[in-house]
């Protein structure tokens, strides 16, 4: 048997969720599941369970036992195991929710709950996790095991809130480095998985939106890392299987008739995956969901987004308008502003808005993909 | 989740609050300052928001490419240059907010006549990766 890493992993909620039902604190179940996963890393290949899930929580169990301190302590709960029904198929997705709910807790910051959630949701390691956010390990392990702390008084039974999951597996996706572990595919699975867990068409509207932005992935960047704008992407090399399954997902989740944040967002990206090529961009049809999404958001992020869209609609002059009313200080505010300034035909305040949106990028990559477009109209002929 | 960079200097932050230098404190002053570094150092650890940090020797040498098959070129140091790091350290935190706060009690660090140096320290974000969802 060749040993499936994310097929072990997607076992780790439910074997979780059995353990702590069964009275295991939550705290002490998590560190015995992980001891449980490596042992069954080094044990599997060799000798292949029948049942991969049985075994595992024999083994969490086991796990948990050895890591309380006394005999009596052990005798008290195997006593108290004996009580515990057997859990069921149901239970098993009940307690997947609510491990998502626990570990995306209000009281955790986005931090503390992405690490959390990736490690007691998604079964990586500490390390795995540490090296994904590029911080120490020792650091990564303190991060988990406060916010172990801070949840451990939250009772594992209570109904929490899908939108807090949700903005944390957003998280995940969007601000996740590049290192061994794959962290938007990280997110794609363990949103899919929510989805088995729960039907709410905002879990399905985020899954979309995940999917048809990962199935441009390989046309974002040059081989060398630099960005490759959405307008310049081979469009042959996006995932069609990818995009075709995202368009689906937010098919039936419109069809519902109850409209959130995820939802409108997917559905600019299913727009723009839905042109052959990007002339072809229905802007106008764009930028009547970034009017959705102002009626729903009123950020001013989308704002922003929203005139740049209204400058490929209605023309750059238009774009410009919708972009003065805005703070400057927003996040690529300049960088939209040079865009559709070089687009208006004003080139030179165009290359000098290109250098100092360079200056305020928060990523060497969009600072190098705006120092490059600064350049190309500083060095054009004629 | 961002990761900002926290300069001390040598030389070259406006002064601060308490200016006494370091060789005019008492022993004692100077020893409760290093234990407050430490300590300081082991909490951010303790919050998982350490990522990393350094002293650094205040004489350095400025070095340059000199062309093909020649030795690299050194010169100074300078002792006009009017900027010198004294150490760094890079913290992961979840807002700007916190990050300020986080200085602030870096330097708060207790000085001479006990009380805090209240210095300047440099606060830079570190370039993170692009967002994935961007449009």
């Amino acid at each position: 048997m060749t040993l499936d890493a994310t097929l072990l992993r997607g076992l780790t909620p439910g074997v979780l969720g059995i353990l702590v039902r069964r009275g295991a604190d939550f705290a002490a179940a998590e560190d015995a599941v992980q001891d449980a996963l490596v042992e069954a890393v080094r044990v599997w290949p060799a000798n292949p369970p029948r049942d991969p899930k049985g075994w595992l929580v024999t083994a969490a169990w086991r796990k948990f036992l050895d890591a309380t301190r006394s005999e009596a302590a052990r005798r008290r709960r195997e006593d108290h195991v004996e009580d515990q029904p057997p859990p069921g198929e149901a239970s098993s997705t009940d307690d997947t929710l609510q491990l998502y709910f626990l570990c995306a807790h209000p009281s955790l910051t986005p931090s503390s709950a992405v690490a959390l959630t990736l490690r007691a949701v998604g079964g990586l390691t500490t390390r795995q996790i540490a090296e994904a956010y590029l911080v120490p390990e020792p650091t990564m392990a303190q991060r988990i095991s406060r916010a172990k702390r801070t949840v451990s008084g939250v009772r594992f039974d209570q109904p929490g809130d899908v939108a807090t999951v949700l903005r944390v597996l957003y998280l995940v996706f969007n601000e996740g480095y590049s290192g061994d572990v794959d962290l938007a595919a990280e997110a794609i699975r363990l949103t899919r998985q929510l989805a088995t867990a729960i039907d709410h068409p905002e879990v399905s509207g985020l899954l979309a939106l995940m999917l048809l932005h990962h199935a441009r992935r390989a046309s974002r960047t040059t081989p060398d890392g630099a960005l490759v704008p959405l307008a310049e992407q081979d469009r042959t090399r996006w995932d069609t299987a990818a995009i075709t399954e995202g368009v689906a997902i937010l098919r039936a989740a419109l069809a519902r008739d109850r409209l959130g944040e995820f939802q409108a967002q997917a559905a600019i990206a299913a727009l723009h995956a839905d042109a052959p090529t990007a002339g072809e961009t229905d802007w106008p049809q764009i930028v009547e969901w970034y009017d959705e999404l102002v009626a729903l958001t009123d950020s001013p992020v989308v704002r922003l987004n929203r005139a740049v869209a209204l400058g490929e609609a209605d023309g750059a002059r238009a774009g410009l308008a919708a972009l003065a009313p805005l703070d400057d200080t927003l996040p690529r505010y300049t960088a939209a502003s040079a865009y559709l300034t070089e687009r208006a035909g004003d080139l030179t305040a165009a290359a000098a808005l290109y250098t100092e949106a360079a200056g305020r990028a928060t990523s060497t990559a969009e600072r190098d993909h705006l120092t490059r477009q600064a350049a190309r109209l500083n060095t054009r002929s004629g | 989740m961002a990761k900002y960079l926290l300069l001390k200097h040598y030389r070259g932050a406006p002064n601060p609050v308490n200016d006494v230098p370091m060789d005019q404190w008492t022993p004692e002053e100077i020893s409760a300052h290093l234990r407050y570094m430490r300590d300081y150092a082991a909490r951010l650890e303790a919050t998982g928001e350490y990522v990393g940090g350094d002293a650094l020797a205040p004489e350095g040498t400025w070095v340059r490419y000199d062309g093909e098959g020649r030795p690299p070129v050194t010169d100074g140091p300078f002792a006009e240059t009017k900027d010198l790091i004294a150490g760094w350290m890079i913290i992961d935190v979840d807002s700007y907010d916190r990050a300020l706060e986080l200085a602030a009690e870096l330097s708060a660090a207790p000085a001479a006549g006990g009380k805090p140096l209240q210095e300047w320290l440099e606060l830079r974000p570190l370039m993170s990766a692009p967002p994935t969802v961007s449009e």
